[in-house]
């Protein structure tokens, strides 16, 4: 499909929408619209009525963790059009405090994909009739796709040959996980002072560290 | 919820009123019968891996069934996040562990997008053909093994054999059977061997009998029909509603393949059919899987046809290794290649929904890069986990034996289910 059929589709629903639309963009081939959280349910469902759009089909619920902004996950809704052809993009953000409505009033697959996104991240939806833990262990404490959430974890599982059953125990590696940094230190380095620099930068004269 | 069920003690015979509540037949003693509440799995062979169902049952009849899963989770999409972006190819082969190479499929086209190259045509046909041997490969597994939880042996033991021939092409491509690891970021890692695409065609020419075999066994097949037929209905509504892709949106009614509809690769140039079902039952979900099959075939036999020569992966050395020779020659060479496999390449910032038709149905990859040389994040869109949450719905007001049935005709694989 092309770019510019998607803006003017993005036009249509900014338009429909209304004032909870905060944003339209059509990257990559593929359409974005940011709404309001509390607006959520709304625009859903008038994007799944509405003859327009029709997106009868809700693909997939995710969260995106950035931990930097003040809410700092992204809940993604992925849309797809039968009658159309075609898919979009819905996009709220919220915190880990501030719920957000549940679709599965409006589209009943959202159910457990909005359970792994509260398992995984810890975004809590309003209204979910289960909102239980579906992909960690029984029992478990966290939300392990957090980007604060070490990939090792906490604990680990083994079995306790004297207990007879499984016990947890803190993660203990035999080495120590390694990350290497391969960004390249030559790209971006356009503001950085190195050792060494600041004699230059006084021979010229222009600029003092 | 309770029943009172009236038992005659001198017969011992139970009768049970409509809607299972009180029948009234005498002055003999009532016992209170509550729903029972039946745990199946995760170590169960018709449980098709590692599924936890906790179902209440009355009588043998189904209730409700809620699906515990998450007993395979690994933690991939984390994991991937760690890795670079080639570096995580060889986690999606782990998905779907019975189809590799269509989730690998998934992945390179959403970096290829973010990226915004295109592979070379030999490499898009290597692909398209070896996505067809995947789907055969995936379906007879997933027929079979379905044959077998509703009581054929045959069929799974003929299918295996043919499996082996399949994985037998997959070994010769990437030197593995089951996780090929083969599809790059702008290609295939390497050229197909000579005389596999002879081999393919051979065949191609072979698998009509075996598929002719495996109808004759279980098409018509009175007992398969009595255990499939009418059972698991999923409306055209439903399937819309619970996000259902692939066979089982297409047993019930929807002519939609991602391949046809939204064509990726070289498939706007192949020659097929889209089957879909008429009664959105098991054995409409059997017959459409049994014709994509036939109509794999077609496209694979095009494919060796019109199989073109040239590159098999990208030439930007930026993206794609250089050749051994090569490096053996070039300092650049060599550069390229140690960048490549420490640091990776940088991926320009942006986010993607790549999805492709996988043989479970739709299997999306959505990709967000921060410009940096690994995903920042990566959410396995898997079409197994959508299905599975409709089984208690399709399970409802079944017999105990009919959720197995479903199970095995949603096809499936806990791999991608728990990521």
């Amino acid at each position: 499909m092309s770019e510019q059929a998607l803006k003017e589709l993005g036009d249509v629903i900014a338009a429909k929408i209304g004032g909870d639309v905060l944003k339209v963009e059509v990257k990559l081939g593929e359409l974005m619209v940011t709404v309001k959280r509390p607006a959520i349910l709304a625009v859903l469902t008038a994007l799944r009525d509405d003859p327009a759009t029709r997106f009868e089909q809700l693909t997939d619920i995710t969260a995106v963790d950035y931990p930097d902004r003040a809410e700092r996950f992204e809940v993604v809704y992925q849309l797809l059009s039968y009658t159309h052809n075609r898919r979009m993009r819905v996009k709220l953000a919220t915190d880990e405090d501030t719920p957000v409505p549940s679709a599965v009033a409006v589209f009943s697959a959202a159910n457990w994909f909005e359970r792994e996104a509260w398992d995984l991240f810890g975004v809590f939806f309003e209204n979910h009739p289960d909102l239980r833990r579906i992909l960690t262990d029984y029992g478990f404490e966290g939300h392990p796709f957090r980007k604060d959430f070490p990939l090792t974890g906490y604990v680990e599982a083994r079995y306790d040959e004297d207990q007879k059953r499984v016990i947890y125990e803190p993660v203990r590696l035999t080495q120590d996980f390694r990350a290497f940094d391969f960004l390249s230190p030559w790209e971006g380095m356009t503001n950085v002072m190195l050792p060494g620099d600041e004699k230059a930068a006084l021979q010229d004269g222009s600029k003092k560290p | 919820m309770s029943m009172t069920v009236s038992t005659d003690s001198a017969t011992g015979v139970v009768a049970t009123g409509p809607g299972g509540l009180i029948s009234a037949s005498g002055p003999e003693t009532k016992t209170q019968i509550k729903p029972y509440t039946m745990n199946f799995g995760p170590q169960h062979p018709a449980a098709h891996g590692v599924l936890r169902l906790v179902m209440e049952l009355n009588g043998e009849v189904v209730e409700r069934c809620d699906p515990h899963i998450g007993l395979l989770h690994r933690g991939t999409e984390k994991l991937i996040e760690y890795k670079t972006y080639i570096q995580a190819v060889p986690y999606f082969d782990r998905l779907d562990y019975v189809s590799p190479m269509c989730m690998e499929h998934a992945y390179v086209l959403g970096i290829e997008n973010l990226l915004q190259i295109k592979a070379p045509l030999r490499a898009q046909y290597i692909r398209v053909l070896f996505s067809e041997i995947t789907r055969i490969l995936n379906h007879i597994l997933s027929i079979t093994t379905g044959a077998l939880d509703v009581g054929a042996i045959t069929p799974a033991l003929w299918g295996f054999e043919e499996r082996e021939i399949l994985m037998e092409f997959y070994e010769r491509v990437s030197g593995a059977r089951l996780h090929a690891n083969y599809f790059r970021p702008g290609g295939v890692a390497w050229d197909i061997p000579d005389g596999l695409l002879d081999d393919i065609w051979a065949f191609t020419e072979r698998f009509p009998k075996f598929m002719d075999d495996l109808e004759s066994l279980l098409t018509e097949n009175r007992i398969f029909k009595q255990r499939t037929v009418d059972i698991g209905i999923v409306t055209k509504e439903q399937a819309l509603d619970w996000a259902f892709t692939g066979p089982m949106l297409r047993g019930s009614g929807v002519a939609w393949d991602l391949r046809k509809s939204q064509p990726y690769e070289v498939y706007d140039r192949m020659e097929f059919d889209v089957p879909v079902g008429l009664t959105g039952d098991c054995w409409a979900r059997y017959l459409v899987r049994m014709e994509e099959m036939k109509q794999s075939l077609r496209i694979i036999r095009q494919c060796c046809k019109e199989m073109p020569a040239g590159p098999y992966k990208i030439e930007d050395r930026k993206v794609s290794p250089p050749p051994r020779g090569e490096m053996k020659r070039s300092m650049e060479a060599l550069i390229h290649h140690f960048k490549l496999f420490t640091e990776g390449f940088h991926v320009p910032a942006g986010e993607t929904y790549t999805a492709i038709e996988a043989p479970k149905g739709e299997f999306g990859v959505y990709l967000v890069s921060d410009g940096t040389n690994k995903p920042y994040r990566c959410k396995i869109r898997a079409p197994g986990f959508a299905h599975l949450q409709g089984l208690d719905f399709m399970s409802k007001g079944h017999m105990l034996a009919d959720a197995v049935a479903n199970i095995a005709s949603m096809d499936i694989v806990f791999g991608e289910i728990d990521r």
